[in-house]
């Protein structure tokens, strides 16, 4: 069984938490063999919205907002510029009914 | 004296120059505020050595290099307090990228990156006109925040927000692919119009010390044909021409709107007028004109017409109608319905006009009721023209129309 793990921090403590700290956890998991993937996050701001409604592809900057959905999947792609991971993002099937929420990978520091 | 007029040497190709070489300092970089910081380095550079050494022959050239030097300097410096600093290795492989930035085409291909880059569909629609604005056209955060009637802090923050996102989500520098480049042209053509109407609207007011932004929209859609000369991008140039062209006969001189109908039509802007009606006619003639190019069309059809009653108004309403087919919208309908009641008399444009509202969509639609009242005064239902001047009226913001509607009101026989 596989369990997805959901970092939620106040954006005041986004650096709270020492990033070698989180690089010598993912380490130990993935040592013990528990870790599948892992990545941090960079702000909500540089978040993109991706819809598909009747066809047509819908991009609006900023993290999803509607209440009523809810975290349903993920997929970690690998993409060479945000265009790139648009266009993936537009052809992952519940873009046509709900939304995908765009965000980079922030690489940690040592 | 020589050293004055090298100064205004300097003015001039700053004017001319700044944001081609900013544009390509951009590419070369990799960061908006590093080539920022370059473009400025650059001319300062050139206040200090040209005076001493003569005005370079490539002026443009001297600075796009001069300011990369200058970033690489930068770069070093930042690198020797921080061993990691990524910036400082972007920099230093572009010194070894000679030729790329001196030819004429990188360097209009770079103007384009810009422009798609700021008008990327990924930043909210704000930033896209203000960092639009700023970059492009090179009007400072304080003339942007007074167009906009934005605090200059709120102003400033929007760009900053911006630049970050297009530097940590990757967002590429680059004229996106024939297959996007519709959709993608769509969304610069939308920041244009936006920027012209925020200028077009404000010049009615009495805010008379806003920057001439609409003036800046007309400026960036001339230098989007000239770099990609798509028929819609000369509808919407023509579109700006065109209505600009009405902009001393709009308002009266103590700040009144005045209506197409009473407009002084030897006031209207010939020159505009010329430049606009030949791109509607290029853009229709490609088979591929859209929604611009048609609205466009309309308002050469009325910048043809001698007064009110010469216009054509079988044609406006034909093209109306091809509007409809392509962007149907309760507004266009509307419109459609006073061209209606110009040509087939009040009473039919009225029908018209009494439908699309008994729908709900333009319920609190100023411009639906005071349209709405002018026809039941053609007609003579002065009750009702009253009524609907009234809820105009109630939903007006502008003060200059709250003045023209009271004006129209007290004007009723009673």
């Amino acid at each position: 069984m596989k369990y997805l793990c959901l970092v939620y921090m106040e954006k005041d403590k986004l650096h709270a938490v020492p990033d070698s700290e989180c690089l010598a956890c993912g380490n130990g998991f993935r040592q013990s063999g528990l870790l599948v993937a892992a990545e941090a996050l960079q702000p909500v701001e540089t978040a993109t919205t991706v819809r598909v409604r009747n066809g047509k592809v819908a991009i609006t900057d900023g993290p999803f907002a509607e209440t009523k959905e809810q975290l349903a999947g993920f997929y970690l792609v690998e993409a060479r510029d945000l265009n790139e991971a648009l266009q993936i993002a537009a052809k992952i099937p519940p873009a046509r009914e709900g939304s995908v929420e765009v965000r980079p990978v922030r690489e940690l520091t040592p | 004296m020589a050293a004055d007029s090298i100064q205004q040497t300097i003015e001039a190709v700053y004017q001319t120059e700044s944001r081609r070489v900013l544009a390509t300092l951009i590419r070369l970089l990799g960061d908006f505020d590093h080539a920022e910081e370059a473009l400025h380095d650059a001319f300062r550079a050139a206040l200090e050595q040209w005076p001493r050494d003569g005005v370079p022959a490539n002026p443009r050239a001297w600075l796009v290099s001069a300011g990369r030097f200058k970033a690489i300097d930068a770069a070093r410096r930042r690198k020797r307090f921080d061993s990691l600093d990524e910036a400082g290795e972007k920099a230093d492989v572009g010194v070894w990228d000679t030729a790329a930035w001196a030819d004429e085409e990188s360097v209009e291909d770079d103007r384009l990156r810009l422009i798609f880059t700021c008008c990327h569909p990924a930043l909210a629609p704000d930033a896209q006109v203000a960092l639009t604005l700023r970059e492009v056209c090179g009007l400072t955060t304080e003339e942007i925040a007074q167009a906009f009637l934005t605090p200059a802090p709120t102003l400033a923050q929007r760009i900053v927000r911006a630049k970050g996102k297009i530097r940590d989500a990757r967002i590429p520098y680059e004229v996106p692919a024939r297959a996007d480049l519709p959709e993608r042209l769509d969304a610069v053509l939308r920041v244009i119009y936006l920027v012209f109407n925020e200028g077009y609207a404000a010049s009615s007011g009495e805010r008379v010390t806003r920057h001439d932004v609409s003036g800046e929209a007309i400026r960036v859609g001339r230098l989007l044909i000239e770099l990609l000369p798509e028929p819609e991008a000369q509808g919407l140039l023509a579109m700006m021409l065109l209505h600009d062209s009405r902009r001393a006969a709009r308002t009266s001189p103590s700040g009144d709107v005045v209506l197409l109908d009473d407009q002084d039509r030897s006031l209207w802007n010939r020159d505009q007028i010329a430049e606009g009606s030949r791109l509607v006619q290029q853009a229709l003639s490609s088979g591929r004109g859209g929604p611009y190019a048609i609205q466009a069309a309309i308002a050469a059809v009325h910048a043809e017409a001698a007064d009110a009653t010469a216009t054509d108004w079988s044609e406006i309403v034909g093209l109306y109608d091809v509007l409809m087919g392509m962007t149907p919208s309760p507004i266009i309908e509307l419109n459609r319905a006073v061209a209606v009641a110009m040509r087939d008399g009040p009473e039919a444009g009225l029908a018209i006009i009494d439908r699309i509202l008994a729908r709900g969509e333009l319920r609190d639609y100023r411009l639906a009721h005071a349209a709405r009242a002018e026809l039941c005064r053609r007609l003579g239902r002065t009750s009702e023209a009253r009524a609907s001047f009234k809820r105009a009226l109630a939903l007006t913001k502008q003060e200059p129309e709250r003045r023209l509607l009271e004006r129209r009101l007290g004007e009723l026989s009673t």
